[in-house]
């Protein structure tokens, strides 16, 4: 794709953030837009991400968003034309600690409240939904059946040619190197030549930091390599989407037969993105999971790989116009659930972007928090 | 006549000339638009087949990214690996 000269909205990142927000652009009448990103599309965590859809939060904006996500991921093959590979398996968060059902119980009671059908549930109980779970160590379970996974990729696809098809410049392997604000806009250097825009929105994940630094911004988000792997395919056996409270542990089987599986391992950070893949994760991952599915110990691992975390201070995103620069919109921090939440996010952000009303979640997620001192923590992180 | 390309994932050589004319021009691009590479061989016999179509386009085939373990190893055996790693 040739770089346009001009442009009304120039989007830096193809992630899924980035290409959701110039298709709901597009669709809405403002086709004048184009998007940068440095590598391939699906290179970052939008293509590495384990693929959970849930609403079990503990915030109201993150549920209510959450379960109008999954709705549009219900419609997503109708609109976008691709199937992501929806299975609405349910999540099933396990409690080893009396202090996680407390926790539990406060965050279902809001679920509830939603219209989210959470339960807590005894470890018999979830013994019958997974019947190959070792329960001796759990003391209760939360379980909602409407929460899923879908397959990452075809995401990107279907945002990528459904907004290409309506007229936005989808440029891959394109960087870009230096941002000079002109009053009434932007000129915008890349690797492949100067674009001018009227606006631009930093949808980089874990390099929006390095993005935002370009008008100025120093950013409070960091990101945090998170690493997960995949095993061999085998029948349809496990419904739900498992994580252990303690210690982050996921893991479901995606729609081709694998375990997809994650956990966090400590990191050294220097504010770099890292995608190194380690044996130490290997080890600390199979021994978490194999206490808990002692059946999984003679299934083989194929690969594994790593994803960037864009980690805000408080769990939550950093979304709007940049105070400080006008015509700047961020699109970042979306720590590890950015992926989940795009479908509702994008189609806000876009409509927003066309025209529309600003949407309830730029309030909560407002830049300026962090030096008003006004944050919401997000405790249900993963991870 | 269908020819296989990879046989783990089932990608033909129309899936992948498909992927090509739709502008994807690189290993990592066609792998993640068919999924070529990702099943049991981790692309051990599709990857280098695959570089030979992109390379008889014109293109400079570059190997996607190695994923470890080199070969499959069962959970149980690395749950029983050391703290350190």
């Amino acid at each position: 794709m040739s770089l346009p000269r001009e442009t009304d909205v120039l989007i830096v990142g193809g992630g899924v953030m980035g290409l959701g927000i110039a298709y709901h652009l597009a669709k809405n009448g403002v086709r004048d837009v184009v998007v940068l990103e440095r590598s391939y599309l699906n290179y970052g965590a939008s293509g590495r991400n384990g693929g959970g859809v849930r609403m079990q939060w503990s915030t109201e904006t993150n549920i209510r968003l959450m379960q109008e996500s999954i709705e549009l991921c219900k419609r997503f093959a109708g609109e976008l034309k691709i199937n992501i590979w929806l299975r609405q398996g349910g999540y099933l968060f396990l409690a080893r600690a009396e202090a996680e059902r407390a926790r539990m119980e406060r965050n279902i009671a809001l679920q509830n409240r939603c219209g989210v059908p959470t339960r807590l549930i005894s470890p018999a109980e979830a013994k019958r939904i997974v019947p190959e779970l070792e329960v001796s160590e759990l003391v209760c379970a939360a379980h909602n059946p409407r929460d899923g996974i879908v397959f990452p990729w075809p995401f990107l696809w279907g945002y990528a040619n459904q907004a290409a098809a309506r007229g936005v410049a989808i440029c891959p392997f394109t960087s870009v190197e230096r941002i000079v604000p002109t009053g009434a806009g932007f000129r915008v250097q890349t690797s492949r030549g100067e674009v001018r825009a009227q606006r631009i929105v930093n949808a980089a994940g874990a390099w929006s930091p390095e993005v935002a630094k370009l008008v100025g911004i120093e950013l409070p988000n960091r990101p945090h390599r998170h690493e997960i792997l995949s095993t061999e395919p085998l029948k349809p056996f496990l419904k739900p989407m498992v994580s252990l409270l303690s210690s982050g542990l996921y893991f479901s089987q995606s729609m081709r037969g694998e375990i997809v599986t994650g956990i966090s391992v400590e990191d050294h950070d220097d504010g770099h993105v890292k995608m190194g893949s380690r044996l130490q994760f290997l080890t600390k991952v199979a021994r978490e999971l194999v206490r808990v599915m002692p059946r999984l110990s003679q299934v083989k691992v194929l690969r594994q790989w790593a994803g960037p975390y864009d980690v805000s201070p408080d769990g939550n995103p950093i979304v709007g116009e940049a105070p400080s620069v006008p015509g700047f919109y961020l699109c970042c921090g979306f720590v590890g659930h950015g992926f989940m939440m795009a479908p509702v996010v994008t189609k806000y952000y876009g409509e927003f972007l066309a025209g529309s009303a600003r949407p309830a979640f730029f309030d909560p997620w407002r830049p300026t928090r962090f030096a008003e001192g006004t944050l919401v923590k997000e405790e249900m992180i993963l991870g | 006549m269908k020819t296989i390309v990879c046989r783990c994932e089932d990608v033909t050589l129309d899936d992948v000339r498909h992927a090509l004319a739709l502008g994807f021009r690189d290993l990592e691009e066609v792998k993640r638009y068919t999924g070529l590479g990702t099943g049991p061989c981790q692309g051990k016999e599709c990857m280098a087949l695959c570089g030979f179509i992109l390379a008889e386009r014109g293109c400079v085939p570059v190997p996607f990214t190695t994923r470890p373990p080199v070969a499959a190893v069962a959970l149980g055996t690395l749950a029983r690996g050391d703290e350190e790693g």
